[in-house]
């Protein structure tokens, strides 16, 4: 219920500083219980060499931050002042087990608004990295990158475009790629030109408690198996959570994804993507989608307000030349979500069709019935479902033909919860 | 080639030698401490336009574009060892070696104005990258770890350009010279060096005679040198390879221009972009065939926002004739190859 009220609230709440503020309302209660454990747990695993290196905002800060980011060594911690640091240049850590840490996610700012070069406000290219209460804005390219970073942290972290929904905003706000063990908790995400939360190609991944507001996607899972997207809030994007699978890429075949506790709410910013962007097809007024993958499970997550539709699970439509890809979603189980109002205004092509034909709306779940009857979705939500009867992944949505999805009567057995690193979890604490 | 010469040749290559002590150098690339200045290495006596005579300097046929800045390549081998080569005519390197690179512009009083140099030290533990800024009087240079912005006018078709020429942070000497997380020199490869001096280029197939074999890369703006499609290759390779390799640092982007594509997607053709955001302009594909202003890669190196424009690093201003050269090669393209 304490979710119920909120949708509400998250509906009308126009300040994302607000919305910021908000978040450490809602989830992470259990935090204060672990502070002494995790206390102590630290004490017990700093390295005896390790050290602060304090930074700064002022005169030189890029080369005096770019210099302690190459200084660190592993065990030891960058730790910023609050302030402003203006840089003219992106930053990049290399060295393992590294703590970046700020003042908090609205004192400690690293703004890039003044950004010259590189693809990235913040690159990570080292494990066992933990970054945390600082903020990321206006960087040219995408917000915070760590690529190959095994077992990194993103907590308490902002990232955002202060400007707002605008194609002329970076890609992605935080964006590990082929990474394995992967935590995101507690981040504040808003403006991205693709997806605000995108982890690609990785495995092992949890993203939780966190807040995606006026992106093209709020949370992206793209290419990459045994994720658990838990207890966010994905409100006022084109789409909220999307679970994608791609051809032409070094790991493909996603699977394996959970997707419980969210609020995904109100995601009816119109799609701002440029064009050639995969997620410029995320129909504006979308949930949740999934596209390809196999063995996705989406539950207790509360879902309303979407103008296209809140559940949509529909095959990659493009021609491919890639015999390892396969472009059908396969295992998709939908169970006790709880949906308010969606599909007024669905925009595909057809979906206006299809909504007048069924009274006016379209349904909350969809599935374009790709691969036909043996990949029907199991779906155990109570609002009407449908399939466009698709079978042909390349088929065009407005030669549907639709049918009713029944409510199934039972669903497999549940995939197993995703558990990181013991180091991961105390390192937050 | 790789079957016609035997795996690591291990081909000895005498170079030359000179009187001078390699002490100092020795003991500046052995590390662990990275020497605060340039002079330390000995590389230089006093000044960046007076190379040691210990150092063999090489041009590359097809060179990375920086910004139009002029380079100057040099590579220093300790006393008595020698530089070996492998089957694909990758020079290697025993550890105690450097590879020496600055970076200029033409003065107006005649000569360059070398602003950084950087070196990558052969290690025992492996490469290690260092950008070393000189100082206003140009009789050392100082290391910047932390990189540096240098503003810079020089002439161009006539026009003076000015620009915030990017001395690269030593994390971003990596991105580029990266192989699956290590630090790694780029090349050089045997075909697309040039020795200067002939007596360097002779001394090293002397010791690895199947070098001779090895046909040189086309010269990317030279027609006579190779076709079209062969220069926008090579150009592809040593512009954007080091990175969109499957080792490197865009191996996540599946678009690999270092030569390794076995497919037409894997090249870029028919491909449609992954996680380059707003830098795909509108459009849909990487390449699309016969069509050069429908390409995202021609867009992205027409480009000099940080968000958009590749290469990432080190590129300030639009290399117009490498556009031109890649425009032609993609409008060439029979445009059904995808």
């Amino acid at each position: 219920m304490r979710k119920l009220a909120l949708i509400g609230y998250w509906a009308v709440t126009p300040n994302p500083a607000c919305i910021y503020h908000s978040l450490r309302h809602v989830a992470p209660m259990r935090i204060r219980d672990l502070l002494f454990v995790g206390a102590a747990f630290c004490a017990l695993v700093q390295p005896a060499s390790a050290k602060t290196i304090a930074v700064s905002p002022g005169e030189g800060a890029q080369e005096r931050l770019q210099e302690a980011l190459i200084a660190a060594e592993p065990g030891d911690v960058v730790e910023l002042a609050a302030g402003r640091f203006k840089l003219s240049d992106g930053l990049s850590l290399d060295v393992n087990k590294v703590t970046v840490k700020g003042q908090g996610a609205l004192k400690t700012i690293l703004d890039f608004s003044g950004q010259q070069g590189a693809g990235e406000g913040l690159l990570v290219t080292s494990d066992d990295v933990v970054l945390k209460d600082f903020a990321v804005e206006n960087s040219k390219g995408d917000g915070i990158k760590s690529k190959g970073a095994d077992r990194i942290v993103y907590h308490k972290l902002r990232v955002e475009w202060t400007g707002g929904p605008l194609t002329t905003n970076g890609a992605y706000g935080i964006y590990p790629v082929e990474s394995k063990d992967v935590l995101i908790d507690s981040v504040f995400v808003r403006g991205a030109s693709d997806a605000g939360i995108y982890v690609g190609q990785s495995r092992n991944i949890v993203v939780r408690h966190s807040t995606a507001v006026e992106n093209v996607a709020g949370i992206e899972i793209e290419n990459s198996f045994d994720a658990d997207v838990h207890d966010n809030i994905a409100t006022r994007n084109t789409g909220g959570v999307l679970v994608f699978d791609l051809p032409n890429l070094p790991q493909m075949g996603g699977h394996n994804v959970r997707i419980f506790d969210n609020i995904i709410v109100n995601n009816m910013t119109p799609n701002f993507a440029p064009k050639g962007n995969i997620v410029a097809n995320v129909p504006t007024g979308t949930g949740v989608m999934v596209m390809a993958n196999r063995r996705i499970e989406i539950f207790d997550n509360v879902i309303g307000e979407n103008g296209t539709t809140n559940i949509m699970i529909v095959g990659y439509r493009f021609p491919f030349q890639d015999p390892k890809y396969d472009p059908l979603p396969r295992e998709v189980s939908i169970w006790d979500n709880q949906h308010s109002r969606a599909g007024w205004d669905p925009k595909f092509p057809g979906g206006a069709e299809i909504a007048a034909a069924m009274g006016g709306s379209f349904p909350a779940i969809f599935w374009d019935g790709a691969g036909g009857s043996e990949y029907t979705p199991v779906i155990q939500d109570d609002v009407p479902a449908l399939s466009l009867g698709l079978k042909d992944v390349a088929a065009n949505t407005a030669m549907a033909q639709p049918a009713p999805l029944a409510r199934a009567t039972s669903r497999p057995a549940g995939l197993p919860a995703i558990v990181l690193p013991e180091a991961m979890e105390a390192a937050i604490r | 080639m790789r079957f016609v010469v035997p795996f690591v040749l291990a081909f000895a290559a005498a170079v030359a030698t000179s009187a001078a002590s390699d002490d100092s150098a020795a003991l500046a690339i052995a590390g662990p401490q990275s020497p605060a200045t340039l002079s330390a290495f000995g590389f230089f006596d006093g000044g960046a336009a007076r190379p040691s005579s210990r150092l063999i300097p090489y041009e590359l046929r097809t060179p990375l574009f920086s910004d139009y800045a002029a380079k100057q390549r040099f590579i220093y081998v300790p006393e008595g060892a020698q530089i070996g080569v492998d089957a694909d005519g990758k020079l290697i390197f025993p550890v105690g070696s450097a590879l020496i690179k600055s970076f200029g512009y033409p003065a107006k009083s005649g000569g360059l104005n070398i602003i950084e140099t950087r070196v990558l030290l052969h290690q025992a533990q492996g490469w290690v990258a260092l950008p070393y800024v000189w100082r206003a009087d140009g009789k050392d240079a100082d290391l910047r770890v932390g990189g540096r912005r240098v503003p810079v006018t020089f002439a161009h078709s006539g026009n003076d350009l000015s620009i915030n020429y990017s001395v690269p942070n030593k994390n971003q000497c990596k991105q580029c010279h990266s192989a699956a997380g290590n630090i790694m020199p780029i090349g050089p490869i045997w075909q697309n060096i040039a020795f200067p001096r002939p007596a360097d280029a002779r001394a090293i197939v002397k010791a690895a005679p199947a070098l001779a074999r090895l046909q040189p890369y086309p010269k990317w703006d030279d027609s006579r040198t190779g076709s079209l499609d062969d220069r926008a290759r090579q150009y592809l390779k040593v512009n954007c390879g080091h990175c969109h390799a499957p080792q490197g640092s865009a191996s996540n982007s599946g678009l690999f221009l270092d030569g390794s594509a076995t497919g037409a997607a894997a090249l870029g053709v028919g491909k449609r972009p992954v996680a380059a955001g707003r830098a795909s302009g509108d459009l849909d594909f990487i390449i699309a065939p016969g069509q050069p202003d429908q390409s995202i890669l021609i867009k992205r190196m027409e480009s000099t926002d940080p968000g958009i424009a590749m290469p990432e690093l080190g590129r300030s201003t639009v290399h117009e004739e490498g556009v031109e050269l890649l425009r032609q090669w993609i409008a060439a393209m029979p445009s059904n190859t995808h």
